[in-house]
């Protein structure tokens, strides 16, 4: 489903991704981690096509695409969707409006046709109830005034309904109380298909404890150092990432 | 002025002589001290400090007939539906004259909203009492030349206690193929004592272009009266609008006004509202759309002069092209006035380089126990914002757009009666869409 080689990716001059290498097929759960300022949101806002990073070398391959030539809009109707670290406040519009707003443009893409009020309503109410969500925040400007955990919510409320391929999940564990946690992690085994993928960025080994990842990779300075299974992630958990850097394992699943 | 002069004299003159019996009446004094008044000051040039980034040359060089009398003009109730909107009582002029066939109210016992004209025969003295009087002798020239050719207008009268429930609302259209003619709608709103109304005013253009709208607007709120007012302002944009507003409150008086400038291509709106009683509150609430050339000055004043005051406000511009926007907003709180609370935002959103705003927050504060705000920005969409709508699937101009009607509907969701909303709802979008299919081409 999605292949990066050996990318390299900088901003205002600093090369943050160093050579990533990750191949994702459909069906698979892969988890990142590694120490702050490694480059893993950068890595997401890369594959979302934010464009103030230029990538200077490597390949990004999505179901056979360039996914590096494509716009953001394109990357995201095409199945990609990335939940945001910070999700971004936007005054004014009404996440529901915003969500039908996206939702019809995906559809259009695809040939379907918009959906109307009725049936749009139907379905966010059934998606609301999968992140247990209240009714309130369909009505409230996208995320503002949303605590930290509510956005993290909204974001995996936006992903239930635009029902992506290949989701992103950048720290969505990060400010989660301990039962929003298992609502979150919920929520995305329900949304997991044979056919689409989940790449989750985290720092706590707790939340691989209810999204139980097939592979785990660490992020050291802009390059994967290590990857394996779910046992890779209690390593780390005991010994720290230093263990990681000391003794690195360039691995390519 | 020079040959100008000679030429407004002149057409002073043919006015007066077409007045018959009027010429005896209160009000024709006010319009021969305002047409002397005119003569000596002429038109503002940028030298004045309150003029400084508007250059009225493309007025004040050219020669409009001052619509006398109403003016030949085809239109239909399913015309004014389209160029406004349906409401149970509106009121429609055309070049500042009353349209009695396409005008109905349905109103409380008491209750006057209709042509100033009309009201004159009944309403005299109420009319005679306010008419002229928050603007004698202070007038700006366009005030004083409003004055001078004064015939009708919106006249409203709420009397003790009355409130009404359904908006009153004034269409003012400017029709006439051959164009270079000025309307000089003159409108005076009184609200007796707890009386509370909502009336809006919307000026539109119909089949033609070159001319002047120049209104003065007069408000007087007694004790404890509440007026929801609106100013919507969607004329030509090769037209001409220089709009007065002055609002008298008095003690514990309620004035909640929203001004939305969408056309003209030379556009100064003045807002004046003093507090002249205790406990009084104030809100003004205004959203500018330029592109083009288009030139959009709101000048507000917010005068405290009395204790336990508050006031609002939000004015926000949408600028595209090479258009330019001026907010000069001042808030006097007089050396009485303590306790008062005033906040003041202007936000200008720019969608071009060679868009541009002239901000001026002017704060002027003789009180010492007093709680006063003010803030400006002025900026492009936000990147981030944009990219968040993208990763969802929204395409790049329709994120654009998509941010730019909610920074403008940011004003527009604070007026209250819902169908007036929705009204200024559309005109907007339909206005920043134009824009977008004009951009795209
Ligand atoms: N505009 C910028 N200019 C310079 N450096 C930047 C810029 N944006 C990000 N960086 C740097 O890129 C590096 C990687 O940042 P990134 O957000 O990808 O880290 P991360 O792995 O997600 O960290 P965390 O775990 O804290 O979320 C950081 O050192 C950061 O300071
Ligand atoms: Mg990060």
């Amino acid at each position: 489903m999605l292949e990066i080689r050996d990318l390299h990716a900088s901003i205002n001059g600093n090369e943050i991704l160093r050579g990533v290498n990750l191949r994702v097929n459909a069906g698979e759960v892969h988890a990142i981690m590694g120490p702050n300022g490694s480059g893993k949101s950068t890595l997401a806002a890369v594959l979302a096509g934010r464009d103030v990073y230029s990538v200077s070398r490597g390949t990004v391959t999505y179901e056979g695409k360039d996914l590096l030539e494509m716009d953001p809009e394109e990357r995201a109707r095409g199945g990609v969707f990335l939940a945001f670290q910070y999700p971004v406040e936007i005054p004014g519009v009404t996440n529901s409006y915003f969500l039908k707003t996206a939702l019809n443009a995906i559809r259009k893409h695809r040939g379907l046709e918009e959906l109307d009020a009725v049936d749009f309503l139907k379905l966010i109410r059934e998606r609301m109830r999968l992140v247990d969500m209240e009714e309130s925040f369909l009505h409230r400007p996208v995320n503002e005034g949303f605590s930290g955990g509510e956005k993290k919510r909204n974001e995996i409320f936006h992903m239930a309904v635009l029902e992506p391929k290949l989701a992103i999940l950048d720290e969505t564990d990060s400010g989660l109380d301990i039962d929003a946690l298992r609502i979150v992690a919920d929520g995305v085994n329900k949304l997991r298909r044979k056919d689409n993928a989940t790449i989750v960025v985290t720092h706590y080994q707790r939340l691989l404890n209810y999204i139980i990842p097939d592979f785990v990779h660490v992020l050291v300075d802009g390059q994967v150092m290590r990857s394996g299974g779910k046992e890779l992630a209690l390593e780390l958990e005991e010994k720290g990432y230093d263990w990681v850097k000391e003794t690195p394992e360039n691995v390519t699943t | 002025m020079g040959q100008q002069h000679a030429w407004y004299e002149k057409q002073f003159e043919s006015f007066e002589r077409s007045l018959n019996g009027d010429s005896r009446t209160p009000v024709h004094k006010l319009r021969r001290s305002a047409i002397t008044h005119f003569l000596s000051r002429g038109f503002p040039t940028t030298q004045e400090e309150e003029w400084r980034f508007t250059n009225v040359q493309p007025i004040a060089s050219r020669t409009f007939i001052p619509s006398i009398g109403r003016p030949e003009a085809r239109l239909t109730a399913g015309d004014i539906d389209r160029l406004a909107f349906p409401a149970v009582n509106r009121v429609v002029f055309v070049n500042g004259h009353v349209v009695p066939e396409l005008s109905s109210t349905r109103l409380p016992q008491g209750v006057f909203a209709g042509s100033l004209a009309v009201a004159r025969r009944n309403h005299a003295s109420v009319i005679d009492r306010y008419l002229g009087a928050s603007v004698r002798g202070t007038e700006s020239a366009f005030t004083a030349l409003n004055t001078s050719f004064l015939q009708d207008g919106l006249f409203v009268h709420v009397p003790d206690g009355v409130e009404l429930e359904e908006p009153i609302v004034a269409v003012f259209i400017a029709a006439g193929a051959s164009g270079g003619f000025a309307a000089h709608p003159r409108n005076l709103f009184v609200l007796d004592e707890r009386a509370s109304a909502t009336v809006t005013e919307v000026y539109v253009t119909f089949g033609t272009s070159d001319y002047l709208t120049n209104a003065v607007t007069e408000v007087d709120l007694s004790p404890g009266a509440r007026l929801e007012h609106h100013k919507v302002q969607s004329e030509s944009r090769d037209a001409f609008h220089v709009g007065f507003t002055h609002v008298r409150q008095k003690t514990s008086s309620v004035f909640h006004s929203t001004s939305v400038t969408l056309g003209g291509s030379l556009v100064r709106n003045e807002l004046i509202s003093v507090l002249s009683g205790e406990w009084c509150e104030c809100t003004m609430n205004g959203l500018s759309v330029g592109s083009g050339t288009q030139l959009l000055d709101n000048h507000t004043t917010i005068d405290h002069a009395t204790p336990n005051g508050r006031s609002w406000e939000v004015y926000k511009a949408i600028l595209d092209g090479s258009s330019k926007g001026i907010f000069n907003g001042k808030i006097f709180v007089r050396k009485d006035a303590q306790k008062t609370d005033a906040k003041q935002t202007n936000k200008t959103l720019l969608l071009s380089d060679s868009a541009t705003i002239d901000t001026k927050p002017q704060l002027e504060i003789f009180a010492d126990d007093v709680k006063c705000t003010h803030g400006a920005t002025v900026g492009q969409l936000d990147e981030q914002q944009i990219f968040y709508l993208r990763s969802r699937g929204i395409g790049v101009d329709q994120a654009r757009d998509l941010l730019t009607t909610a920074f403008g509907l940011e004003v527009i969701e604070r007026v209250k009666n819902p169908s007036l909303r929705s009204y200024m709802e559309r005109i907007l979008r339909q206005r920043l869409h134009e824009e977008r299919v004009r951009t795209a081409q």
